[in-house]
């Protein structure tokens, strides 16, 4: 069924015909056609004001000055400039003002606290938990147990410095021995079991043997009594709180082969500012002594 | 109108609508090609960058093979909130030794471009063997398989002399002693230490990656992450404002 022919010829064709079938030579529409040429112009009004033209020594600057390293670095500045009074006054402080001072202190608004929960949650929620309570092999913020101190001033040591941080000359270093390389497994076997009786774990009964072997291998840095030494990192052995895991299995892979967890120094990569908002943060965990 | 009206000329000219055409893309083509002829004068100088060591390097490989491009970027825009979250801006020159480079376009997962020292290597193992371990609302899958997979080294001088060729400084003497340098990475007290600090500088991060005796693919994707973005000193670094 062939279409009837256009009656009235109110376009001009190209002047082309194929059986019968012409084409129409319409004009653009004038929308589209300005549309063009006001994106030609604005093209060339952006090569003039902004860096557009690649060139061998560098690309063409642009009238206005833009780039995308000076507006950086102005957004940074602009947002330090504004909270320059209070890293001022946080910096100038002493560790344990911060929190109840008039200016930057306080919870719900308090520049301090929520600049330290905005650094915990981008840089130390990974390991710590996004609500600081550790995971197996990173220790929980939350509780009352510091493997290395628990007041403020620690913990600010801690962030800076990091832990066995090879790089940080001020890192905090300790190293358990691996007694799997100078104990039989039945001392270390015997060692679990009085590590177990401190804190009355996995059935584990004290006998004068263990405890001798206790007293000659691990009192050095955990204590007599077992209670550990901040100073050489070495943990409480008498709580309810492991770190890794206090079953007869994990204990003796722990006594055998050492732990040794490693922290990042926090120091050059975050200012002395956060790290002391930071602190502030962590310390208020209801941990912090 | 005139001239306007003249493009019919065109249209009913296929020869002439080619050459034409083949104009207009060659102004394009050459605006956005020339420069790269010129890259010395659009990658800044840094002071710090190195090739990677040939650890590194297999670890790299290993990134690309399992397609941890495909969720991570490795590029700092320079935006108040991306430096305030990952660290200084990208730089070009940081990406110099990389080909292909890996700034990528989409992040499912964070950016990895300053991942470098940020976590420890444990950290990097558990969290690669299972990801919900230390991040629960993780998305990650799990790359544990990396543990227990050795690292074949056979190629490692061949991969060298691949990257010399397009253009990274190996020397003949880096890519001689490319399998003693890397395995003297993973132990720092290691007869080939000095060789590799006397190659790749003294910033270079030896010890053993995956805690493990045995060299083991997980060895070299640590040692790349743990390189990411640390080799220029951005305490000293004075970034020139027309960039």
């Amino acid at each position: 069924m062939a279409k009837k022919p256009v009656e009235k010829q109110e376009v001009e064709t190209t002047g082309h015909e194929w059986d019968g079938i012409q084409e129409f030579n319409n004009p653009l529409p004038r929308w589209w056609l300005w549309t063009t040429y006001a994106c030609i112009i604005w093209g060339i009004g952006y090569v003039i004001a902004y860096p557009a033209i690649p060139l061998p020594g560098g690309a063409t600057p642009g009238l206005l000055g833009y780039s995308s390293r000076g507006e950086v670095a102005a957004d940074i500045a602009a947002i330090d400039a504004m909270n320059a009074p209070l890293v001022a006054r946080i910096n100038e402080l002493d560790l344990t003002e911060i929190a109840t001072d008039d200016l930057v202190g306080g919870e719900a608004d308090g520049f301090a606290y929520n600049g330290g929960q905005a650094v915990f949650q981008t840089f130390c929620a990974q390991c710590h938990g996004a609500g600081a309570n550790g995971f197996v092999g990173y220790p929980s913020l939350i509780d009352d147990d510091w493997i290395w101190g628990g007041t403020i001033e620690d913990i600010h040591t801690t962030i800076s410095y990091g832990i066995r941080h090879e790089t940080n000359l001020d890192t905090r270093i300790s190293e358990m021995p691996a007694f799997g390389e100078f104990l039989s497994k039945e001392e270390i076997g015997d060692i679990v079991e009085y590590v177990g009786s401190l804190s009355g774990i996995n059935g584990a009964v004290a006998t004068e043997e263990n405890e001798m072997l206790f007293l000659d291998n691990c009192a050095a840095c955990h204590m007599d009594d077992g209670t550990g030494d901040r100073f050489a990192g070495a943990p409480n052995l008498t709580d309810a709180i492991w770190l890794y895991g206090s079953d007869v299995e994990t204990l003796t892979h722990t006594v055998t082969f050492a732990r040794a967890g490693v922290m990042p120094a926090w120091e050059g990569r975050l200012s002395e500012s956060q790290i002391r908002q930071a602190a502030v943060y962590i310390h208020s965990l209801g941990g912090g002594e | 109108m005139g001239i306007l009206d003249k493009h019919g000329v065109i249209e009913r000219n296929a020869t002439l609508l080619m050459v034409l055409s083949l104009v207009v893309v060659s102004i394009g083509g050459l605006v956005q090609i020339v420069p790269l002829f010129f890259l010395e004068n659009t990658i800044e100088d840094v002071e710090g960058m190195r090739p990677y060591t040939p650890l590194e390097l297999a670890g790299r490989d290993i990134y690309i093979a399992e397609g941890c491009y495909v969720c991570h970027s490795q590029m700092i825009r320079p935006m108040r909130d991306e430096v305030e979250r990952y660290g200084h801006y990208s730089l070009a020159a940081e990406s110099r030794y990389d080909h292909p480079f890996q700034w990528g376009s989409k992040r499912t997962g964070p950016d990895l471009a300053r991942v470098g020292g940020r976590y420890s290597d444990e950290w990097h193992v558990d969290h690669l063997t299972d990801p919900r371990s230390v991040v629960p609302e993780s998305i990650m899958p799990e790359y544990g398989f990396l543990k227990h997979t050795a690292l074949d080294i056979e190629f490692v001088e061949d991969r060298l002399i691949a990257d010399a060729m397009v253009g990274v400084p190996y020397t003949e003497a880096m890519i001689a002693s490319a399998k003693e340098d890397l395995m003297a990475q993973l132990d720092p007290y290691s007869d080939g230490i000095d060789n590799l600090y006397a190659g790749y500088g003294e910033n270079v991060v030896a010890r053993n990656f995956d805690g493990q005796d045995e060299l083991t693919q997980m060895d070299a994707l640590v040692a790349y992450l743990q390189v990411l973005g640390t080799m220029v000193d951005f305490s000293t670094f004075e970034p020139e404002a027309s960039r």
